[in-house]
């Protein structure tokens, strides 16, 4: 492995472990918020319960989400310096007010964590509302900055100098509200979908079951509705990335050749040599559908982006089907928990909890594909056409050293993780629902 | 341009109070690691009161000094994340490792052998981390990196570790235990405990003393010019007068009990340290070797850029410092709730609050 690519995989590594710390940092506070709100209006203690095991849950998450976020800002230094020297200032307006952001979530934390029985009750549950608005915010931002590095604004770029500079407008660049949206709902699917998925299996044990019911509805309810969302939000990405980066689009579609009635591939295993797609399902005429609202109009293919600028196709290929799938996987469960919603049969027949334990990762892997589409799909640009990521690494040697430490510090602490959660849900008979040890219950 | 100045005041400023409050909640892990065996759980107990509640807050503020860096100075920041990479990789693994096992030691819901492993993790890299930090900020100015350098060990070893660097993280180190100590004293739970702050907080401060001393030694081998910047400016002896004056002061106020006085003054020599070892090369703020320093105002982002940062800045204080004051306050001792009065709050992982039989307090 060279240095090179040990940098780029370092980034990938940092990131998607951060993504998944992120994205429950900020979505479990919105299903605490719920579960408090429940506990104050009715009085019934299994709703502080919930609210107070979900509360270490949190703690956890965020510390984690906290550290490996530090870590971030300032590994983009320790490995892309010379992008951060000139697109630092640019599109620094988020990170700035995310700075802010991510300082009000931990004071709020620190509020709501060691807030119990201390302030007045609706104080109380108002800063756990702020850890999640904050929390969002900081998510909504950190988004915006990706997406200037897809969709690059608020600079004139002469002569390799970058001139005339409005972060302003960097911030707003035309990739933003999309690539939110898009971040957002998959935040609270994902985070909706791996919640619910674990009180499921909970209920399926027959443990602590009024407990296990009452988080996996609200977990499942917000989980649903972004995942009955999400394939809009989708729609939204697929023709903006169409018209922004068209390299990126036909690299996820596995596109190769410029063409009208263009086809939709399903699966299959792209061959760049030969640019032809092996063994997929092929749908004549529904990518000039999906990207144009017709089935005849001309979607731009690989064939039509130099080779130097052409991302890897297969990685992005792949990443994108897996999203999609599990995107349409939880939107179909989705649809399933509002049917038996409506029929007023709250979801207690086996089955259908047993899709939920089955979709427990399906989010993450979710997240996970979808930022690998648009980073891998991006390269060979750090900067969409401006700043080639090769170009931006820094000059030290042994990154590939500090690659493999770093796998090595987040595989355990992914272990440790896994295992501190697990003791968490162990002891939910003892610490925070104790109806079936006692005799009398509330 | 007035908002180039306050850019840069909110830089120094995040740097002082990452030291002061950061700072003391690393030295509240190296007072752990300094106390016997037997009064560990005592301290521990102490100091999860003491900073569980803002300690995520504390360390916002190395968030809000590196966005500054490189929204405001990003050739600044990027000569810094190449040439002291090394450092910075360290102390973001002390980081990591910290913050991590801070919350896992609370968190854990059962309370078995893994205390230990947590505890041993909490206190190491509650010593790397300030240790690595003040390697990191005495390189800054330490004129050993050297934009020439062409091999491995002399353009990315050697940029910090050297004798000055070095005496610069074990000062660091050294301050942040004083600055902890002096702060818990007022968080004692008991009059045993506060004594054995106060004894702490004597000892930190000569192991600042001696390791103070030892950086204007190593100043001198590695030919840094500090003697100069700090007694041979105004400013900078000014500093240490008024550092030495707050000493003193800072001890009769504790004979008089007076905490939020001792809190101050520690917090205060804090700040005039900071002054004294960086007014006089003041806008330098990265010193190379062979004189081509990377002087704030020389690399500082586009006016607008600026304009855009420092409205931010300005923006988030007013959000953040209200909200920052009444969580401080909040969780000052005196106001805690009478359960947690000294003696009775019940250990973590499992306080009171975890049992579920509370009735509903409707």
């Amino acid at each position: 492995m060279n240095d090179f690519l040990a940098a780029r995989s370092q980034m990938a590594l940092s990131l998607g472990f951060h993504i998944v710390y992120a994205c429950i940092g900020m979505v479990m506070p919105f299903f605490m918020a719920v579960s408090h709100y429940r506990w104050l209006r009715t009085g019934d203690i299994i709703y502080k319960n919930i609210t107070k095991a979900w509360s270490k849950g949190v703690a956890i998450f965020f510390a984690t989400g906290a550290v490996s976020g530090t870590m971030l800002s300032f590994e983009l230094g320790l490995l892309w310096p010379t992008f951060m020297k000139h697109a630092g200032p640019i599109f620094s307006m988020p990170f700035s007010l995310e700075g802010t952001a991510f300082f009000i979530e931990a004071i709020a934390l620190g509020f709501f964590l060691y807030g119990w029985d201390r302030f007045n009750r609706w104080f109380h549950w108002f800063t756990g509302v702020v850890v999640g608005i904050s929390g969002l915010a900081s998510g909504i931002l950190v988004s915006a900055a990706n997406a200037w590095m897809n969709s690059p604004a608020g600079f004139d770029f002469v002569h390799g100098e970058y001139l005339n500079i409005d972060p302003i407008k960097a911030m707003f660049n035309d990739a933003w509200l999309f690539q939110a949206l898009h971040m957002t709902l998959a935040a609270f699917a994902a985070t909706g979908f791996a919640v619910a998925g674990v009180h499921a299996l909970m209920i399926l044990k027959k443990k602590n079951i009024r407990f296990h019911t009452e988080a996996f509805k609200i977990a499942a309810i917000f989980g649903g509705i972004a995942s009955v969302l999400q394939p809009i939000s989708g729609d939204f990405s697929a023709k903006d990335i169409a018209r922004r980066q068209p390299a990126k689009l036909a690299a996820m579609e596995s596109h190769f050749h410029t063409g009208k009635s263009a086809p939709l591939y399903i699966g299959g295993i792209p061959d760049k040599k030969n640019k032809k797609v092996d063994y997929a399902i092929v749908i004549p005429g529904m990518l000039s559908f999906l990207v144009h609202g017709n089935f005849t109009d001309e979607v731009k293919g690989l064939d039509a982006i130099p080779e130097e600028d052409q991302p890897p196709v297969a990685i992005t290929h792949y990443a994108f089907q897996i999203m999609v799938g599990m995107g349409i996987f939880m939107m179909l469960v989705s649809l399933l928990l509002f049917i038996s919603r409506w029929k007023r049969k709250w979801p207690k027949q086996k089955w259908f909890l047993r899709f939920f334990v089955i979709a427990t990762p399906a989010g993450f892997i979710a997240v996970e594909a979808g930022w690998t589409v648009t980073e891998v799909g991006r390269q060979p640009w750090i900067i969409q056409g401006i700043m080639r990521t090769a170009d931006a690494v820094t000059p030290m040697p042994g990154i590939v050293y500090s690659f493999y430490l770093f796998s090595l510090i987040y595989l355990s602490l992914t272990v440790a993780i896994v295992f501190l959660l697990s003791r968490q849900i162990k002891m939910v008979p003892v610490l925070y629902d104790t109806s079936n040890l006692t005799a009398q219950p509330e | 341009m007035i908002m180039q100045y306050v850019v840069i005041v909110y830089l120094w400023l995040a740097i002082l109070l990452y030291l002061v409050l950061g700072g003391a909640d690393f030295g509240a892990g190296i007072i752990e690691l300094v106390t016997t065996s037997r009064n560990k759980p005592g301290v521990r107990k102490t100091l999860y009161q003491a900073i569980g509640p803002v300690w995520e807050a504390n360390h916002m503020w190395l968030i809000i000094a590196i966005v500054i860096l490189f929204a405001g100075f990003p050739e600044i920041y990027s000569q810094i994340s190449v040439h002291l990479h090394i450092p910075l990789l360290i102390m973001l693994m002390g980081i990591i490792a910290r913050g991590t096992a801070f919350a896992f030691r609370h968190y854990d819901a059962v309370q078995d052998d893994m205390q230990h492993w947590y505890n041993h993790i909490f206190v190491s890299s509650s010593f790397i981390t300030p240790l690595f930090l003040g390697i990191i900020a005495g390189s800054t100015f330490s004129g050993k990196i050297n934009l020439e350098a062409d091999g491995f060990l002399s353009a990315y070893v050697f940029s910090w570790l050297n004798w000055f660097s070095v005496t610069v993280g074990l000062f660091t180190v050294a301050l942040c235990g004083y600055l902890a100590s002096v702060y818990l004293i007022g968080e004692a739970n008991s009059e045993q405990d506060k004594r054995r702050f106060i004894r702490t907080a004597k000892e930190m401060n000569i192991a600042s003393v001696i390791f103070g001393g030892l950086v204007f030694l190593a100043a001198a081998i590695d030919g840094v010019p500090l003697v100069q910047w700090v007694f041979g400016d105004p400013v900078g002896l000014g500093s240490v007068i008024a550092a030495t004056l707050s000493l003193g002061l800072l001890w009769s106020s504790l004979r008089k009990g007076k905490l939020n006085a001792l809190r101050f003054h520690a917090g205060f020599q804090a700040a005039m340290i900071l002054l004294a070892a960086n007014y006089a090369r003041f806008p330098d703020f990265i010193i190379v070797k062979g004189g081509n320093n990377f002087s704030l105002f020389d690399h500082i982002a586009p006016a607008n850029v600026i304009a855009a940062l420092g409205v931010a800045l300005l923006i988030g204080s007013v959000l953040i410092l209200p909200a920052l004051f009444y969580l401080f306050y909040s969780f000052e001792k005196g106001l805690r709730t009478p359960s947690e009065k000294p003696g009775t709050i019940s250990p973590p992982p499992v306080p009171s609050h975890h049992v579920p039989s509370d009735p509903p307090s409707e």
